[in-house]
């Protein structure tokens, strides 16, 4: 009858000692208040136990079912960082102490976690120009629909959000349920379609006393790099909006961070930084705004604080701040709902970030400048295939489209018959690019790699390989 | 009569990383560029426009891989966690996080899996996330579940969603039910997530047994109800044994019964939300689950639905062919959409499902009812100890934690629950939850969790013990606490004061400028 395991503790002779010092009979006594009716009085359908070596074995075998990218041979990119993750990363980043804590409710027994965000904020902070970073959201999808709520807070009585055209279809759905219900209106700016660039008529003619924000992202979801973001700073601060911006983390080395273009509120993928891919998270929502009591306060989300000792001799520690704010306190009127974050996402963003220094995040730029346009520069020398086909100036990702009545997806199956998984395919949702896909190339990508790529494709394309 | 150690947290005087650096330092890099590469392509400046590249190098410190190591390394020793010591923190569950489940989220078929990938290449993930599913349902009793959420609160948000779309979809009065009915007593996130979802929050205050009053439930339902939110054993670790009549309740009033499952591991096995007549749960994953609370997250959010919400659940939804395969469908027209850029924290899913199967479905009984034990048994003595009280219900047994009030402590000494709270931490033992639920005067609410032994616990208690004989005898010496922690007691008023504000590093660099 007695249940071992080696996560509990209680054997069935010290149950009955507890039990017996509060004065119960037994276990089912301590379960009086569930109405019998309602009593499960069956096993659940669920698994049986089994050992760690079990436990093990089930897990390699899940896991070799898939296919995943630290071969190299994947081009996707789609919003996540493919970077090789330094051992010394990786390492800090598993210390248990920082894995098993929760929240850091209990400042003094919990400034390794305190100091260690606090450093997140402040290392974020620098690589983007701006001057807060709160301690993180779930992801650059939630981050960028609580941004877009934020900056309806602050322009009260404004409801309308422009988003740029090219926005990603993934974020676009996020937003989309997060205004819905408040009835905030969204909508797309056009966009050149040679250039991918924010079409500034549309936009200027879209400004209006009701617009509280627009959102650009820098590159876009497209990968080209948007070049206008001086005029749109100055376009939409004159119409008194707040400008949002989105940019990847990892391009910050090389690209002109968004606090140096005017945006009030910076949102980012984080993942990057030091976290696998995980099939999609845990990702990193980096969520920063500049230093202005009108932004801070309504920032979701929690915030670190730098202070000191209450009594001297005064030493500096930190603490979780402005909490005021946050639904535990504030209940139905707090900025967000947010409660446990991804806070060891950030922790590892933070080592992260202190590893590379600037010349890592140079280098790291650098290379997959090079990188990436060596790819696209050999895919748009062969014939019926076009690179990038949207925009001149890219960064890390860029789209390609094939000509020649051969589909995205035909190109994709054929990739896959060679060990080779291509970009994202963009035909659908995107029909303007015509047959397309999304590549992304980062520092993981050899150049071998890449030429089997591209002579994958050449086959697929123009050899009827794709048959 | 149990040993307890003395406790000493290390404490380090760790500069910021900042003031460490020193210009040059390298600690990691990347390998040249192939010559080949450079020649194709040519100079960076022809590739990203000079108006786009950035003029001056972002200002992150410039330090050696060791010194990062040990910066790290002295950091996470002055950070609590289970794995330190006892961590009864209410409501959060702070159970062991097994090495095993780290270890397979680990595996490069989960870590380096890129959620765009053919699902050809990916059927293990699938099959992973689609059993967990079937798992979910099972101990919720529910019909279908969502992993998408990233945490509870996002659970929520998504399971209040739902009750709206239903409202819309199948009452049509969602215009008119714009009301969500939540105790006093629950967890701040239940009203921040219906408001969110554009809800006016009704408030239905505790019954003298601190469970739902049920008279105040009847008064407040009605035509404008869209649902009730509660979570069940309540926030003060008491299963409300009226559960049967509050969702007829809410459901004869034609609203929606939402299941807050923060505190699911009191009954897992053994009832379940789904047979008690709730139409949506969220199970945080983090907790009942034991994947790893990461310092504040990342957790996952896990919701479960009766069939009448299927059609609204979040897509993709997985799918399993009829050949076996499994699949992603985005083909529910009806779905609120997406709350998560993907699929939600997949390496949290692997850890959850690695925690089921090693449990399997006796353990996971047994998880809940020692989880129980330990609960009532730490109640049941730190209640004796003189200025502690368990308030509400005193003679109902109580399910995974236990709220003890320090009223008495507080008039009687002047010690209030956040000096005990903190005093506790000098015995080796994180503080429990203070200050909530807020229905609780002085409230320390305690979740020992399944996994501490008696002498754990009993090393809890005494510690009580010694803090309640020290309240009484030496108040100032409670008051004065925590004495052996990294750092003492640290001033939060002048964190949060417009003037002293340093949320960055940049920021106090700006604020020594301006003091220059
Ligand atoms: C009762 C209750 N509900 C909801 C939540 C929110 O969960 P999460 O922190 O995962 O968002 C918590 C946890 O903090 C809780 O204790």
């Amino acid at each position: 009858m007695d249940f071992k395991h080696p996560w509990l503790p209680l054997t069935e002779d010290v149950k009955q000692e507890m039990l017996k010092s509060i004065g119960r009979n037994n276990l089912d006594e301590l379960f009086s208040n569930i109405p019998e009716k309602f009593r499960l009085n069956r096993d659940l359908d669920i698994a049986d136990s089994h050992t760690e070596i079990e436990v093990a074995r089930r897990m390699q075998e899940l896991a070799e079912k898939n296919e995943p990218a630290d071969s190299g041979r994947v081009f996707l990119g789609d919003g996540l960082g493919m970077h090789y993750i330094p051992s010394a990363t990786k390492s800090l980043a598993g210390r248990s102490e920082f894995v098993t804590a929760y929240t850091s409710y209990q400042p003094e027994i919990s400034q390794g976690m305190l100091q260690t965000l606090f450093e997140y904020q402040s290392l974020m902070a620098e690589l983007l120009g701006i001057d807060v970073v709160n301690s993180s959201m779930y992801d650059m999808a939630s981050a960028l629909a609580e941004a877009i709520l934020m900056s309806v807070r602050v322009k009260k009585k404004r409801n309308l959000v422009l988003v740029p055209g090219t926005i990603s279809p993934v974020h676009w759905r996020v937003v989309k349920t997060y205004t819905e219900p408040l009835g905030i209106d969204i909508q797309e700016i056009d966009y050149e379609r040679k250039t991918g660039q924010m079409n500034l008529g549309d936009l200027e003619s879209r400004l209006s006393e009701n617009v509280a924000a627009v959102y650009l992202e820098n590159p876009s979801y497209l990968g080209f790099i948007e070049v206008g973001v001086d005029r749109i700073n100055e376009l939409v601060h004159e119409a008194n909006a707040l400008l949002i911006a989105g940019v990847d983390i990892m391009s910050m080395g090389i690209m002109r961070p968004p606090g140096d273009y005017g945006a009030d509120i910076v949102v980012a993928e984080g993942q990057g930084l030091g976290s696998p891919m995980s099939y999609g998270g845990p990702l990193l929502g980096v969520f920063g705004c500049i230093d202005d009591m009108k932004l801070i306060r309504q920032l979701p989300g929690r915030l670190v604080g730098m202070t000191r000792t209450s009594d001297e001799p005064f030493k500096r520690g930190f603490v979780l701040t402005l909490s005021p704010r946050e639904q535990h306190i504030r209940r139905e009127k707090a900025t967000s709902n947010i409660c446990s974050n991804q806070a060891l996402i950030a922790v590892t963003a933070a080592i992260d970030t202190s590893l590379l220094g600037p010349a890592g995040f140079r280098e790291i730029g650098e290379t997959i400048t090079y990188k990436s346009h060596y790819a696209a520069n050999r895919l748009n020398a062969l014939s019926d295939v076009h690179a990038p086909s949207i925009g001149d100036a890219f960064w890390k990702e860029f789209v390609v489209s094939f000509k020649g009545g051969v589909s995205a997806q035909s190109v994709h199956e054929g990739l896959l018959e060679r060990g080779i998984h291509g970009g994202k395919i963009l035909t659908s949702e995107f029909p303007d690019l015509g047959e397309s896909m999304l590549i992304s190339v980062t520092e993981i990508h050899t150049k071998d790699a890449i030429d089997e790529l591209v002579n994958a494709i050449n086959q697929i394309v123009n050899d009827g390989g794709g048959k | 009569m149990t040993e307890r150690s003395e406790y000493r947290q290390a404490r380090w005087d760790v500069p910021l990383i900042f003031e460490k650096s020193r210009a040059g330092t390298t600690s990691h890099q990347y390998p040249e560029v192939e010559d080949e590469i450079r020649k194709t392509v040519g100079a960076l400046d022809s590739l990203i426009p000079k108006a786009m590249q950035r003029e001056k190098e972002p200002e992150i410190p410039e330090v050696s891989e060791l010194q990062v190591i040990r910066h790290f390394t002295r950091l996470s020793q002055m950070n609590f966690s289970v794995s330190t010591g006892t961590y009864p923190l209410g409501s959060c569950t702070m159970k062991y996080n097994p090495v095993i489940n780290d270890w397979a989220a680990n595996l490069d078929g989960f870590a380096w899996l890129h959620p765009s990938q053919d699902v050809a290449t990916s059927q293990g993930a699938l099959e992973l996330m689609w059993e967990l599913e079937q798992w979910l349902t099972e101990i919720t009793g529910m019909d279908a579940v969502t992993l998408q959420p990233a945490a509870g609160a996002q659970g929520e948000y998504t399971g209040v969603m739902l009750i709206r779309e239903y409202h819309r979809c199948i009452t049509h009065e969602c215009e008119q039910r714009n009301e969500m009915l939540i105790p006093d007593a629950a967890h701040g996130t239940n009203p921040a997530s219906a408001a969110m979802a554009g809800y006016k929050v009704v408030v239905v205050p505790s019954s003298e047994d601190g469970l739902v009053n049920i008279d105040a439930l009847k008064t407040a339902a009605g035509p404008k109800t869209a649902g009730l939110m509660l979570t069940n054993p309540n926030t003060i670790g008491v299963f409300e044994k009226d559960i049967e009549e509050i969702a007829d309740i809410v459901h004869d009033a034609g609203g929606l019964l939402y299941y807050d499952g923060a505190n699911l591991n009191a009954i897992m096995g053994i009832t379940r939300p789904g047979d008690m007549g709730f139409d949506v749960v969220h199970m945080n994953l983090h907790k009942s689950f034991s994947t790893p609370h990461g310092g504040g997250g990342p957790g996952a959010g896990a919701v479960g639905v009766k069939d009448e919400l299927t059609d609204f659940l979040p897509v993709p939804r997985i799918v399993r062919r009829s050949d076996g395969c499994f699949d992603w469908d985005y083909d529910y027209p009806r779905t609120i959409g997406k709350v998560h850029g993907y699929f939600g924290n997949f390496g949290m899913l692997v850890r959850a499902y690695a925690y089921i199967y090693s449990l399997g479905k006796r353990g996971i009984r047994t998880v809940a009812e020692n989880a129980v034990l330990n609960a009532n048994y730490v109640g049941h003595h730190v209640s004796a100890i003189p200025g502690f009280t368990m308030p509400y219900s005193k003679d109902a047994p109580r399910m995974h934690e236990c709220v003890i009030s320090a009223e008495d402590l507080l008039n009687e000494t002047g010690v209030s629950a956040m000096n005990v709270a903190k005093r506790l931490l000098d015995f080796g033992v994180h503080a429990p939850t203070v200050y909530f639920p807020l229905i609780v005067p002085e409230a320390l609410m305690i979740e020992p969790t399944e996994t501490e032994s008696k002498q754990e616990l009993d090393v809890l208690i005494s510690a009580f013990r010694d803090i309640s004989e020290e309240a009484y005898t030496n108040p100032e010496k409670v008051k004065g606490a925590p004495y052996s922690t990294a750092v003492r007691h640290l001033d939060e008023y002048r964190a949060a004061h417009p003037k002293t504000l340093t949320l960055s590093w940049r920021m106090l660099q700006k604020q020594s400028d301006t003091e220059a």
